[in-house]
């Protein structure tokens, strides 16, 4: 192990280098640029000795990962915002071609107006894209999440992509040491890359042509199975890098301090480290209160929130908003837990625009919750100019 | 070489779901025969993603990815990439599709493989329409050419799209046609000789879009040529040669034949004859072609 203190999206390009995939095909966007940028520091310096593609848009970076990663190599990319959402079309064709592609994905508003800052909207608009969804909430995290994601796509069961985000700036451009293995212990963990299907002129095959309506469901079916499969592989990966490394983020979830707890704080991303100060704080004060930080988003960690929901009320918090519903991890954790558990749930939606979100303002939200003066859903942190 | 000389093997096999007369099938047997069965294809969204047949059976002997319709070329360099990792830059890369996706919705991507130099060949076939959606306007579709958008005639010129290709300076750039495939044949085996970004377009008169009937695909073809409203020509390293009857109608050899002759056999422009003869635009179609040969004659000869 060494240290590096590095910015999150740097750490990134480290375990993306390390898990040693054969192509990387990617468009610069703020704030994930210094990703590929330092993909391609390390190309230069001879460290990163794959194909560097750099396309001429987020679409075809995607579509040049599928074409990749269908003729049977470890493809990596990185993208954020606007260049996540040109890539909707192409995250659905990966997804369905069962290619273990790896992206990272920097959470970033989506305008109009132009703005840089935090926001989830750009990756939760993908969920029903049929990757899989980590959000992380360190830069160690974000290097332990990116080596287990190659893991979990290219596991037999899974074959799919993964998309692991994580906030603009806040773990972007922020520094903070990280563990770095040596390149045995990922080298170990990972194996070589074995395709399950590949374009081989030795095995002529036609993909993706015409299908079916049944076909089609049976292609659906083997994508859901799959899902169901990452509830289980998701931990059990986590564990076995936990095993070789040292390092543990949870598994579908991160739970802190939810013993004995009366009320579970839900969040995702960044704003789950600043959660822990505010759990902490609390409990200073007696407040009989948990966190269950989610990793996962899809697949949704179902029985987790139901397990939750059966110890204590529920507080969401969304850095995102699906309009005229309201956060989406709020409404899934109530649909999840929906006649299976009497918790009360209460969501807020705050952060959004990259507005900040510290301890203090964590803290205002839970106790407006446990006093009984929060709405069921509402907006937080809004200061009307 | 001689057309009883090419290779023997199909790979383009029966039981495909193309039209009779199809075209694409006819330029895509030829092509694969010019290839050899070391290759991998890509298709975006075009008439071949049907032709193709039915998973889970195909009429295609070698190794295709389909692609959504604007990715053809970026999934290509994708393909590119990992062979070229893997060893095996043997295997010619092929993106192979339309006019609608070369043109329009797919331009960007094209664009940006050949100027990153990647090492493929890229085919449009082009029949002047969205055939497979069911005749609508491209960017490829001549002037005062009927379809499903375009119900009085294309008031339009179609896109010059060799220029903007040959702007990019390829290795190679060529037109042909699929009434000629003796010299589809040679220009495809050149660009498998030749290192990075090859670019041919095959013109593909279309039976049902262009509302001719369908034992005369081969004649509409040499008909465009010979009107002049199609060209045979290709360029390596920036030399340009002209081909065939276009070599002759540029060096006026001959006389390329009245634009009539190509149109008057097509339901698609049926309304310059009928009720009574539209000379006007006529005219503008035969000035429009004049002015091309024009150009390609003070750039080329």
């Amino acid at each position: 192990m060494t240290i590096m203190i590095d910015t999150g999206n740097h750490i990134a390009a480290k375990a993306a280098v390390m898990a040693k995939p054969d192509v990387v095909a990617a468009y610069p966007i703020t704030p994930q640029t210094t990703l590929v940028e330092g993909i391609a520091s390390f190309k230069a310096a001879g460290e990163f000795t794959g194909e560097y593609i750099c396309v001429e848009s987020e679409h075809s970076a995607m579509s040049a990962c599928i074409g990749a990663s269908a003729a049977g190599s470890r493809v990596f990319t990185g993208t954020s915002s606007h260049g996540l959402l040109l890539m909707h079309e192409m995250l659905h064709w990966a997804a369905l071609a069962r290619l273990p592609i790896v992206m990272c994905n920097i959470n970033r508003v989506v305008g109009p107006g132009w703005n840089i800052w935090a926001d989830e909207n750009d990756s939760i608009s993908q969920r029903d894209t049929g990757w899989i969804q980590f959000y992380c909430s360190s830069n160690q995290e974000i290097f332990d999440t990116v080596i287990q994601a190659f893991k979990l796509a290219e596991h037999e069961k899974i074959s799919l992509p993964v998309m692991i985000s994580y906030n603009a700036f806040v773990l972007s451009h922020t520094s903070m040491p990280v563990d770095i293995p040596e390149q045995k212990v990922i080298d170990d963990f990972l194996g070589k890359y074995k395709p399950q299907w590949k374009l081989d002129v030795k095995n002529p095959i036609t993909f993706g042509n015409i299908i079916g309506p049944v076909g089609y469901f049976n292609v659906r079916k083997a994508m859901i199975n799959a899902h169901e499969n990452a509830l289980k592989l998701i931990p059990q990966i986590a564990q076995e890098w936990k095993q070789k490394s040292g390092y543990y983020h949870g598994g579908l979830i991160e739970e802190y301090k939810c013993d004995n707890a009366e009320y579970i704080l839900l969040c995702m991303g960044a704003i789950g480290a600043e959660s822990k100060v505010a759990i902490d704080e609390m409990k200073k004060k007696g407040i009989k209160i948990g966190l269950a930080r989610v990793r996962t988003f899809r697949p949704s960690p179902i029985d987790e929130f139901i397990r939750l929901g059966n110890k204590a009320d529920l507080i969401v918090i969304d850095r995102n908003i699906s309009p005229g519903l309201g956060g989406a991890l709020f409404a899934e954790v109530k649909s999840a837990i929906y006649d299976k558990s009497d918790a009360k749930v209460y969501g807020f939606i705050a952060g959004l625009g990259g507005t900040d979100v510290t301890y203090k303002d964590i803290e205002t939200m839970c106790k407006k919750a446990i006093n009984g003066k929060a709405k069921e859903s509402e907006l937080y942190g809004v200061v009307e100019v | 070489m001689a057309l009883k000389d090419f290779p023997v093997e199909e790979c383009v096999l029966q039981g495909s779901a193309a039209c009779p007369g199809c075209p694409a099938t006819i330029a895509l047997r030829t092509v694969i025969k010019a290839l050899g069965k070391n290759i991998i294809m890509c298709v975006p969204a075009c008439c071949t993603s049907v032709i193709e047949s039915l998973w889970p059976k195909t009429s295609f002997n070698f190794p295709v990815m389909n692609i959504a319709f604007e990715a053809a070329a970026a999934g290509a360099s994708g393909v590119e990439a990992a062979l070229r990792q893997q060893g095996k830059e043997d295997t010619t890369v092929l993106a192979w599709a339309g006019d609608g996706g070369t043109y329009d919705i797919g331009i960007q991507a094209l664009s940006g493989a050949i100027e990153r130099g990647t090492n493929f060949i890229y085919i449009c076939y082009n029949n002047q329409i969205y055939s497979n959606t069911g005749i609508q306007r491209s960017g490829a579709t001549p002037y005062a050419a009927w379809t499903t958008t375009t119900v009085t005639g294309k008031t339009e010129f179609r896109k010059e799209f060799g220029d903007i290709i040959r702007a990019h300076h390829p290795p190679y750039a060529a037109q042909a046609c699929v009434s000629y495939p003796e010299d589809l044949y040679k220009k495809v085996k050149k660009a498998k000789s030749i290192k990075g970004p090859k670019y041919i377009e095959i013109l593909a008169p279309c039976p049902p879009a262009w509302r001719f009937s369908m034992e005369r695909t081969v004649e509409m073809g040499r008909l465009a040529v010979e009107t002049g409203a199609w060209v045979l020509y290709e360029c390596e390293n920036e030399v340009m040669t002209f081909n065939g009857k276009s070599k002759l109608i540029l060096e006026k050899k001959i006389e390329r034949k009245p634009i009539e002759e190509w149109i008057k056999y097509q339901g698609r422009f049926s309304h310059l004859f009928k009720p009574e003869k539209d000379s006007k635009r006529i005219k503008v179609l035969e000035e429009h072609i004049d002015q091309m040969w024009e150009r390609y004659r003070q750039c080329y000869k």
